[in-house]
């Protein structure tokens, strides 16, 4: 398994009903539907991946994240995975509101724009980075958000989400000292802060 | 009941029910009797009677759905490529079942087989029959073969209704609904392409209100009602590919004649349409579907937990029943948390997309059965 997916299967409880956005091609939903016995149910916007979805059995709705989740009702999930697909999003709020509308968690996985190789490759060579976790050329990136670490940390402050859990990774294994400049990946368990008498 | 014409393995069956003093209560309170369902099986039903699939067909389409009836037929069944062995729908898997549905024209009962009680045809006197009786008369062809619960029901366009209409009708009949290119309602624009077709039939003298069937049927409105239907089954860009603006012959005729190949394309398929299909039937079908509407709590009952798995397929450019139609379908579902899959594919050929575009629909439709007999079979053991 990815060290990714070994890190969101570890964040996810068994037979919890899950919600992927941005699913890929369902490795991930396969993984947790056979080893923990999740009911999963994936969106995606690529047809091809749709296509290697179905071929695993993975249940998914071709459609876009970024137009919200309208249908899906409140509380309906007990967590969204948004791997790798939030920075693709332009309006990162209002997919996250939504996700945290219809699933009472997120695990969100984001690629960190301020690793010391985009670092490096920005402030000595002048260049936009291509790192492992941004592997893309700029004028072929599918990315249109770029965040660090303490980005994220900001935004789920300022929004009003909890950041229950943070699990930084390297390459190799997880990162543990000076996350925001050592991971290449941060992945994190958020879920929305209540208001003094409960309601959310 | 009765089982007649116990043919080859592979041909058209008849099935009749309903017969006096019994009848089938259809829809708008009236009563039909006796009535026959032209049907075609292909493989064999396993002993849990899990694995049968019903395949409903489209506006003109019939029980013969897969492979050849005689060595020298020129054509085979209408969906060959998706259902037969080793297909997606693969007949060495499943059981396959098709049926002519009630009010066509291709051996099951409509309006031009004999009223019993006058012993002439219907015509107009054949009573009006909607989607939802189509259905109940596919309910009785599934008792008849012993079939409790479909592992699923699959068609396009008017089969996609059937399908969700089953799961309107039958809930716990089903396994897997596979709607594909298809509405939940038809929209005015839909009523009124059927209307102007309607009115191209009955605008023809031959016509007769209903009655010709021992006289000249009315093959010019008839013709003209399916080159109309013809336009609407195919995309601006896929005419664009198939036709341009070639020329039949090189020059311009300056008349009325079929300078351009796509005039005779048309013509060519308005006639021949007439010899194949019963002109009151097409007014009888397309008015079903006109009144089909399961919009709201009409598809899920209020409070309902679907337990049918969907795979909702859709095309680009289909503007007959477009992808958002679709989307209305996926809406119903997620609201319900139904397991549900939806796939929009990409084509240029328009609505005629579900019968052509075989290699994607393959892909979805054959792992998505898969995946729904492996969940039958755990559940039963």
């Amino acid at each position: 398994m990815r060290l990714d997916h070994r890190t969101i299967y570890g964040l996810i409880d068994p037979g919890s009903r899950v919600l992927d956005l941005g699913c890929g091609d369902g490795e991930l939903l396969l993984c947790l539907s056979e080893g923990k016995g999740v009911r999963g149910q994936g969106v995606e916007i690529s047809e091809q991946a749709v296509y290697k979805c179905v071929e695993k059995g993975v249940s998914v709705f071709h459609s876009d994240i970024a137009g919200g989740l309208a249908g899906f009702p409140d509380g309906s999930f007990d967590v969204a995975i948004l791997n790798q697909s939030l920075q693709e999003v332009q309006n990162i709020g209002f997919v996250l509101d939504e996700a945290l509308r219809v699933c009472r968690r997120a695990v969100v996985g984001l690629p960190n724009f301020a690793h010391f190789r985009a670092r490096w490759s920005l402030f000595f060579r002048g260049r936009a980075p291509v790192t492992p976790s941004l592997p893309y050329d700029w004028s072929d990136s599918p990315n249109v958000r770029f965040m660090s670490m303490a980005d994220f940390k900001n935004f789920c402050r300022h929004r009003g989400f909890r950041i229950l859990q943070a699990n930084y990774l390297g390459v190799h294994g997880p990162v543990s000292f000076w996350p925001n400049l050592l991971a290449s990946n941060g992945i994190f368990l958020i879920e929305k802060k209540r208001d003094w008498n409960g309601n959310g | 009941m009765t089982l007649s014409a116990d043919g080859p393995c592979i041909g058209t069956r008849y099935f009749t029910f309903a017969e006096p003093p019994d009848g089938l209560l259809l829809e708008s309170g009236r009563m039909l009797g006796p009535v026959t369902l032209a049907y075609e099986t292909y493989g064999l039903l396993n002993k849990r009677k899990n694995n049968a699939v019903l395949v409903c067909h489209a506006f003109s389409g019939n029980a013969h759905v897969s492979d050849y009836h005689r060595a020298d037929d020129k054509n085979p069944g209408w969906w060959d490529d998706m259902v037969g062995p080793g297909r997606a729908i693969d007949s060495d898997r499943y059981f396959v079942v098709c049926s002519n549905i009630l009010g066509g024209c291709a051996g099951s009962t409509g309006p031009s087989s004999v009223n019993p009680a006058t012993g002439k045809p219907f015509g107009l006197e054949f009573p009006m029959v909607t989607v939802r009786d189509m259905v109940e008369a596919q309910a009785r062809l599934a008792d008849h073969l012993g079939i409790d619960r479909w592992l699923a029901v699959a068609g396009g366009s008017m089969g996609g209704m059937q399908a969700l209409q089953w799961a309107a009708s039958y809930p716990d009949r089903i396994r897997a609904v596979i709607p594909i290119a298809t509405t939940l309602k038809h929209s005015p624009q839909q009523i009124a392409l059927d209307e102007v077709g309607r009115q191209a039939v009955m605008a023809d003298a031959d016509w007769n209100r209903g009655n010709y069937y021992s006289r000249r049927p009315p093959e010019k409105g008839l013709a003209l009602a399916r080159m109309i239907g013809h336009i609407t089954y195919m995309s601006d860009r896929s005419m664009e590919e198939k036709f341009s603006r070639r020329l039949k012959d090189e020059k311009y005729s300056y008349s009325f004649a079929t300078d351009f190949e796509v005039e005779g394309y048309l013509r060519y398929r308005g006639d021949s349409f007439v010899k194949r299909f019963d002109a009151n039937s097409y007014l009888y079908i397309t008015k079903a579907m006109d009144y089909f509407d399961l919009s709201g709590d009409r598809l899920f009952g209020n409070g309902q937990t679907v337990k049918a798995r969907f795979l909702v397929i859709a095309f680009h450019s289909d503007w007959l029943y477009p992808f958002y139609q679709s989307r209305e379908i996926v809406h119903l579902l997620k609201m319900r948390g139904a397991d549900a899959t939806y796939c929009e594919i990409q084509s240029t050929y328009g609505h005629d997309a579900f019968l052509l575009e075989i290699e994607e629909e393959s892909r979805l439709i054959r792992h998505f059965l898969a995946k729904t007999a492996d969940l039958a079979d755990r559940c039963e053991t």
